[in-house]
């Protein structure tokens, strides 16, 4: 035990903490698309894993070609977006359920991904062309590396905004209407099939965004890299609603702050999966770490409000 | 006067050829003018709901035709029939979203039947005029425009589902039982402000009930479903003088059954 304690270097720990910090930075691009599906739609939506890997995909192809990096990551939000599109006609012209509807894009965009790059990885080279992000930004020179930062914290508030407009709009609004009550959105004139395709259509463009960057990020698009991706977005979602819930409902602006937690949530995550493999936790077990963090957060609120029940009961009793 | 609503001999059958096969809608014809305001009263399965929702357009119709204020809408999905009408439902939850603040779910409403664009979805001015009528309300909610519908009472969030029902004059006003959830004194208040509405905007109103004095008492114009079908239809000075006793006796004589009904409010 001593020897396991005094193995443990604080130093490198806090080596580790940028890449985390940029890595999660990355995934609160995509944790923004989950939390437009899975709260603001109500709707499960798997194509993630998926659309992920396009949006990297498309991306490294078309940087591969000669487009420059950062416009190559407006084609990955549009691959990203015509993946959700896909998802959204499967469900609600053919009526196929949400969650299968999702699969069945996810299943079939791992071919299509395959087809996009010809193999399963393609590599881009940080010394050949100018990306946006890479991981040797990172452990670069202090100017390269606070530019980095910069662009991808700028990047972030950018959409933050960007969102806080668009879902502040009458065509935003109604799409909040439609996940929150489908009944009263028919009722009210709103085409809840319309807003479910465009929702999901938005959700994975932000997807395919974050599979653009993090493929320059790591240097290279992977088939595999999307998988597991919604357990990512899901736990940052949650860990921002645990910690940060109370604190963003009731403000001036209260969905500009609740965006920028989920931010702050994907960052947490990655911090956290730092410290775990900091404490020499075995990589392999990341994932399965990932889900039973998902599990546990998604139980609270069940479980809180089974036990104040209970309390209820006893002292009516 | 002009014709607001025409139903011309409408059917429906719910899982036909099936054990549950249930025959809803069994040739309803009917005719509202413009500012009628219509109570309809019935057993359970009479076709009350049903034929508010067939006038919505939650479900498609086996035949017949339904117009309003000359439009044919018997093919139109239930979005697009939304911009004649205004819904109020019988549960609370369902007219309102809840997550959203008050004047969100207003904004909404304000614009139905209306394309929704790249605007900002609520203008200042909306929002003073939104929080007058919530004042007229008297129910305390004109401070309270962005809090959340869910934090509200079930009387209140009747009452502001009916002001969203009218933001936009509806060429049809549909109150289905939306009194049936709130106790006895919330429902006597909604019904309150559900008259002062339909007068105000002189709507067109169709009101489901179970109790028989309401139904006497509000609008002008009465009708009794029984198996999917109209079986009694009273207006003017003969309504007003109608007496719950003399409508149980209509309902004996018009369906051959004894009135034995426990949802049916007597007094």
């Amino acid at each position: 035990m001593l020897a396991y304690v005094s193995s443990l270097d604080p130093a490198a720990l806090v080596r580790a903490l940028p890449g985390n910090v940029a890595q999660g930075i990355i995934w609160g691009i995509m944790a923004l698309g989950v939390y437009i599906t899975f709260r603001l739609l109500d709707f499960a939506d798997l194509t993630v894993d998926g659309s992920l890997a396009t949006g990297g995909a498309v991306a490294v192809m078309l940087i591969r070609g000669g487009m420059h990096p950062a416009a190559a990551l407006f084609f990955a939000f549009l691959a990203g977006m015509a993946a959700g599109f896909v998802t959204g006609i499967l469900h609600t012209a053919l009526g196929i359920p949400g969650i299968l509807a999702s699969i069945l894009t996810q299943i079939s965009l791992y071919s299509i991904n395959l087809g996009i790059m010809g193999k399963a990885n393609q590599a881009i080279n940080v010394d050949q062309y100018e990306l946006v992000a890479s991981l040797r930004y990172v452990t670069a020179e202090m100017d390269v590396r606070i530019g980095f930062f910069l662009r991808m914290i700028l990047g972030g508030i950018l959409l933050i905004a960007l969102l806080y407009w668009f879902f502040g709009t009458e065509l935003g609004a109604s799409i909040r209407a439609t996940g929150c009550n489908l009944q009263m959105a028919s009722a009210q004139g709103i085409n809840t099939n319309f807003s479910k395709v465009l929702a999901l259509m938005l959700s994975n463009g932000l997807v395919g965004l974050c599979g653009g960057v993090y493929a320059q990020y790591q240097g290279s698009a992977d088939v595999n890299m999307g998988r597991g991706a919604i357990v990512i977005g899901l736990a940052a979602v949650i860990i921002s609603e645990v910690l940060f819930e109370k604190l963003c409902a009731g403000r001036k602006m209260a969905f500009a702050f609740t965006l920028f937690a989920v931010f702050i949530g994907a960052i947490l995550y990655y911090v956290v999966i730092a410290f775990v493999l900091w404490l020499k936790m075995p990589s392999d077990y990341m994932k399965l770490f990932s889900a039973v963090v998902v599990a546990c957060f998604l139980s609270v609120p069940y479980l809180k409000q089974k036990y104040s029940k209970k309390k209820k009961g006893v002292v009516k009793a | 006067m002009r014709t607001m609503l025409e139903i011309h001999d409408v059917h429906k059958t719910f899982n036909p050829g099936t054990i549950n096969e249930k025959v809803a809608l069994d040739g309803v014809n009917l005719t509202l003018e413009e500012g009628d305001f219509v109570t309809i009263i019935g057993g359970n399965g009479a076709g009350k709901s049903t034929t508010l929702n067939a006038v919505a357009g939650v479900f498609g119709i086996d035949s017949g035709k339904i117009i309003v204020d000359g439009d044919d809408i018997t093919r139109l999905p239930e979005y697009k029939r939304a911009a004649f009408l205004g819904r109020v439902f019988q549960d609370p939850m369902t007219g309102t979203a809840a997550t959203m603040s008050i004047e969100d779910n207003m904004a909404i409403a304000a614009r139905r039947g209306m394309r929704r664009g790249l605007l900002w979805g609520i203008t200042k001015k909306e929002r003073e005029s939104f929080r007058e009528q919530l004042r007229m309300l008297n129910l305390g909610l004109e401070d309270r425009l962005t809090s959340k519908v869910g934090l509200l009472s079930g009387g209140q969030r009747q009452a502001i589902t009916l002001l969203m029902a009218s933001l936009k004059k509806p060429k049809l006003l549909l109150l289905d039982e939306h009194t049936a959830a709130l106790d006895p004194k919330t429902a006597a208040r909604v019904l309150e402000i559900s008259d002062r509405i339909i007068e105000e905007h002189h709507l067109t109103a169709m009101m489901v009930t179970h109790n028989m004095k309401d139904a006497i008492t509000h609008g002008n114009r009465l009708i009794m479903m029984h198996n999917g079908r109209v079986i009694y239809d009273v207006s003017g000075e003969e309504k007003k003088n109608l007496k719950v006793s003399q409508l149980l006796e209509k309902f004996e004589q018009a369906s051959g059954e004894e009135f034995a009904n426990d949802r049916m409010m007597l007094a």
